[in-house]
């Protein structure tokens, strides 16, 4: 959907209801992936229960929110988990879910398939169990697999592989094509952020320059390829990637954490980016109100993109890859594709970087447990 | 989002907007969304909105755009007509 540039400016001064509402249902997670968003593991006893998770559901259709985005943690292991989906596609909501597949069992895949307006995205990081359970965790691989080959066998239809792109799988993306074409899925690419526990390992797990710009081209020649807008700041590279290409943080997107939390975007989980709670006065309270939107919807200064004849393109990039690893809101993305990025990197005085004001990661290493499904 | 390469938005035909179809109303116009195709599509103008939600109210396409397009728009909504139409987001009576 390519957006003209006036179209574009509305978007960055807001909408009356998100176009991309992320809701993580459960900080609760069986997996400990090192680049977690959300620094997912133990569940958080203040949880939205069922009655509130529908209440929700309820002003979400009426804000006439086309669909959401569900995450977590591993969503699938709220018990509620199915009873809250259904009620959400009856209540003409569509769901997007996000899963790491280790519930998602025989069963579980045709009562998925069974449903409109659904989608199951289904994370794997590598096309191999090395690369992927290097970040994921042992056995996570072998997991997904069988989640895809339950969703096929299920007739559940195109089901997509999300993957998020870090410097070990980039030269993998070939193989991730054909491994979504051999189940008839859709390959789904997403930026690495330093958000979350990714804090501690983006240093070294994001894509170098020469990636980026491989991976520019690659989805440039792919627009079937879903990215969900991840990779704008790389559309200063030549023609837009497919999307709206802009940051939507708290202008088209936000987040809605498990506890109730309204977030700016799913990537800044901090209280510097807490809009407000769904239990106080509701969602659409904070999403029309708050101050934190209302100033991110103000029009925005380029900073030190203002002189780089680019800015149009990438709109100085992202928020959140910005504020983890240090920089100012005005300096140029991280993984500027002309390198201005690493410059303002290199300049940080102080380098300490935010921590999440949440963290539910699982104190103790865990191994991953896994079930014999039918 | 692209476009099918087959257009047949029949306007002696009568039409509406698909029953998979929500729209929400913006300061720019609307959003349409198509839950079966997940087609996400801007209606970049109030008029456009209007004359797509009111499109079931008339017996065909020209009745619709003769009612409430000027004849120097036409064209244009035309098009628009025609590209929604090949999103999926409108269909024959």
């Amino acid at each position: 959907m390519p957006a003209n540039s006036s179209l574009r400016d509305r978007f960055e001064r807001g909408l009356a209801a998100p176009i991309c509402l992320t809701w993580e249902l459960t900080y609760a997670c069986n997996l400990a992936c090192t680049h977690c968003l959300s620094s997912s593991g133990r569940r958080d006893p203040r949880e939205l229960s069922t009655a509130e998770a529908k209440a929700l559901i309820d002003e979400i259709a009426a804000m006439q929110i086309f669909y959401v985005n569900v995450g977590g943690g591993e969503p699938m292991v709220r018990r509620d988990f199915f009873e809250l989906i259904e009620y959400a596609v009856s209540s003409r909501v569509g769901v997007k879910f996000s899963t790491n597949g280790t519930r998602l069992d025989a069963a579980a895949a045709r009562r998925l398939a069974a449903m409109d307006y659904l989608d199951v995205q289904v994370s794997l990081d590598g096309v191999d169990a090395t690369t992927n359970d290097a970040i994921r965790g042992d056995g996570s691989y072998a997991a997904a697999r069988r989640a895809m080959d339950h969703l096929a066998a299920a007739n559940f239809g195109p089901f997509k592989i999300s993957v998020v792109m870090t410097r070990h799988n980039v030269a993998q993306l070939d193989a991730f094509e054909a491994l979504a074409a051999s189940y008839g899925a859709q390959l789904r690419l997403t930026r690495l952020r330093p958000s979350g526990r990714g804090v501690d390992t983006w240093d070294e797990l994001h894509p170098t320059r020469q990636q980026n710009r491989d991976l520019y081209h690659w989805l440039v020649a792919r627009p079937d390829v879903l990215t969900g807008d991840s990779f704008f700041h790389l559309s200063a590279l030549g023609a837009p990637l497919d999307g709206l290409n802009l940051c939507g943080a708290g202008r088209v997107v936000c987040l809605i954490d498990p506890i109730g939390d309204v977030y700016a975007c799913p990537f800044v989980i901090h209280e510097q980016f807490l809009a407000g709670n769904v239990r106080d006065a509701g969602f659409g309270a904070v999403w029309r109100d708050s101050e934190l939107f209302t100033s991110l919807r103000a029009e925005g200064s380029a900073g030190a993109c203002a002189s780089c004849g680019s800015y149009d393109a990438c709109r100085g990039g992202c928020m959140a890859a910005k504020f983890f690893t240090g920089l100012e809101l005005s300096d140029p993305d991280p993984e500027c594709v002309f390198g201005h990025g690493e410059t303002a990197l290199a300049n940080r005085v102080a380098v300490t970087l935010p921590s999440p004001k949440e963290d539910h990661s699982r104190r103790v290493a865990l191994t991953l447990r896994s079930r014999v499904v039918g | 989002m692209r476009d099918l390469a087959t257009a047949s938005l029949d306007v002696t035909r009568a039409w509406a907007l698909s029953p998979e179809v929500s729209l929400r109303d913006e300061a720019f116009g609307a959003l349409a969304y198509h839950h079966g195709n997940r087609r996400l599509v801007f209606l970049k103008s109030p008029a456009l909105v209007a004359l797509v939600r009111a499109l079931e109210n008339f017996a065909d396409v020209n009745d619709a755009l003769d009612a409430l397009v000027a004849p120097n728009e036409r064209a244009r909504y035309l098009e628009a007509l025609r590209s929604l139409e090949r999103s999926g987001l409108l269909r024959a009576r």
